[in-house]
């Protein structure tokens, strides 16, 4: 893979824009993703923050999740925060009634796992794999989910430390993809961007 | 930063915002009309007793909903829940974030409560979006803790006039912001009646330290895309669907073009067969002192 690959954001709503400047920081050329042929142009795909619901149905409206589905499959790497982490999982909890989603990591996926707005919080958590790991990564949590289950090829690289959900499965990761419940886009620190450019390169 | 648990912060209260762009926020009254605003693919719904049109329509004193109406939408969709609270009504706003709603709209489309203060928005977990005409409204609004801000245009009417020229006028007055040399921003503070260190900032940075949405009038897929061309982070949509022909269908379509905006192609697709749009009312017909944009300063 070429040292500065191609990373595509998905731009069906949600914190795309700030996706596009992390990745930029952290090595990457990061394009916009709204159709399929732009899909075809990118080495790699974030799924970005938003409403899940409304990511999957327009997903599935433009013909997108069958595309990212097929492209997860043939080995694309994706990263995905927060309403991303449910679009990549395989099983989800407290879905709505069609809610469908990309897959590929084999964990059951818990939405607004934490609570409405009023519970979203932030907190300093110990990511493994990033640069400087023994720096606490600035978690950002926003009315987010939660890992209930990882499967045995699922490497858990960060759990809340502290509080009543210590524990608490927040990111986790396969050779390919990455997920995490909370939002490095929202802070200045992109190294879990790096990790997963890193994974691009590798893969 | 510490492994302590921090709610309630400006970064988790904007933030929130920023995971709403690229969609539309609808007006419900009720639990069907949330469910449908949910399938039709809104990023959130605004529970409230009367959509603008009807408030309009009927007159009288416009306040917050019935806290069991909130909630029984609440129950009912997944996708977060916002209510009104009246300008200036903390007692309001502090019943909402009782129940827990996930952001709050401090509104000019209810009765004013006071002409004087709004609601001092630092003392509350929840986050609020305020409404503004011009830049150094928006700024007030944030310098009083509004977590995002949406363009005002003139709610119910189905009129996008307003809307464009409150977006215009808000951008227009970033760019003049961004493009002035530094010692004439003290001078810009105090003509745009905002705190000097936000005008820096905005200055510096070119845009908002916020989310910018727009509402006010927004009635069809092609109002959207306007909208978001002229630099709307998303879209509020009140009256226009559920006082439209087709409801259900005018939703799915106001997603639609909101999400494909620069796409023409789209936005003909999605606009075909819709039915009736709401009636409407030009906003120039409307008697000054009836307008809603003049409430809040």
């Amino acid at each position: 893979m070429k040292s500065v690959p191609v990373v595509g954001v998905l731009a069906i709503q949600g914190g795309v824009r700030e996706h596009l400047l992390s990745l930029e920081k952290a090595g990457a050329k990061s394009v916009t993703v709204k159709t399929l042929r732009q899909l075809g142009e990118v080495d790699a795909l974030v799924i970005p923050g938003g409403e899940s619901t409304t990511i999957d149905k327009l997903a599935r409206k433009f013909g997108l999740l069958e595309y990212m589905r097929e492209a997860r499959a043939a080995g694309m790497p994706m990263y995905g925060s927060c309403a991303g982490m449910i679009m990549l999982a395989d099983h989800i909890l407290g879905a709505i009634t069609d809610q469908e989603s990309v897959g590929g990591l084999d964990i059951t996926v818990e939405r607004n796992a934490f609570g409405r707005q009023s519970e979203s919080f932030e907190t300093g958590i110990s990511i493994t794999g990033i640069r400087e790991p023994e720096r606490e990564f600035e978690g950002v949590f926003i009315r987010a989910p939660w890992v209930n289950s990882a499967g045995e090829s699922i490497e858990v690289i960060a759990k809340v430390n502290s509080g009543v959900h210590t524990g608490r499965i927040v990111a986790v990761r396969s050779d390919t993809l990455l997920a995490t419940s909370f939002h490095p886009e929202l802070t200045a620190d992109s190294r879990v961007h790096e990790l997963f450019v890193e994974m691009v390169r590798k893969a | 930063m510490s492994s302590e648990i921090s709610t309630g912060t400006t970064r988790v209260k904007r933030g929130m915002a920023e995971m709403l762009k690229g969609g539309v926020i609808m007006d419900v009254v009720n639990v069907e009309q949330a469910q449908i605003a949910q399938d039709a693919g809104a990023v959130a719904v605004m529970a409230l007793e009367r959509v603008p049109a009807d408030i309009r329509a009927e007159g009288g004193v416009s306040r917050m909903s019935d806290p069991d109406m909130i909630d029984a939408i609440r129950a009912a969709v997944s996708i977060p829940v916002m209510a009104k609270a009246r300008i200036g009504h903390f007692a309001e706003a502090q019943v909402l974030e009782s129940l827990g709603v996930d952001y709050i709209d401090e509104s000019e489309v209810l009765s004013p409560a006071d002409y004087a203060h709004h609601i001092d928005k630092w003392k509350f977990t929840i986050p609020f979006v305020c409404g503004a005409t011009n830049l150094g409204e928006a700024l007030r609004r944030l310098t009083e803790g509004a977590a995002m801000i949406r363009s005002k245009g003139e709610a119910g009417t189905g009129d996008v006039s307003n809307a464009v020229t409150h977006m215009r006028k808000i951008r227009s007055e970033v760019l003049k912001l961004s493009s002035m040399a530094p010692d004439e921003l003290f001078v810009a503070a105090k003509e745009l009646q905002a705190p000097y260190d936000l005008v820096a900032e905005v200055a510096r940075t070119g845009s908002l330290p916020t989310v910018l949405f727009t509402a006010g009038g927004i009635a069809t897929p092609a109002d959207c895309a306007l909208m978001m061309q002229l630099g709307a982070d998303g879209v509020f949509v009140g009256s226009g669907i559920f006082k439209s022909g087709n409801p259900a269908e005018r939703a799915a379509a106001v997603v639609q073009a909101t999400m494909h905006f620069d796409n023409p192609d789209v936005v003909a697709k999605v606009s075909r067969g819709l039915g009736e749009a709401m009636v409407g009312i030009n906003v120039a017909d409307i008697p000054v002192h009836h307008r809603l944009e003049d409430r809040g300063w």
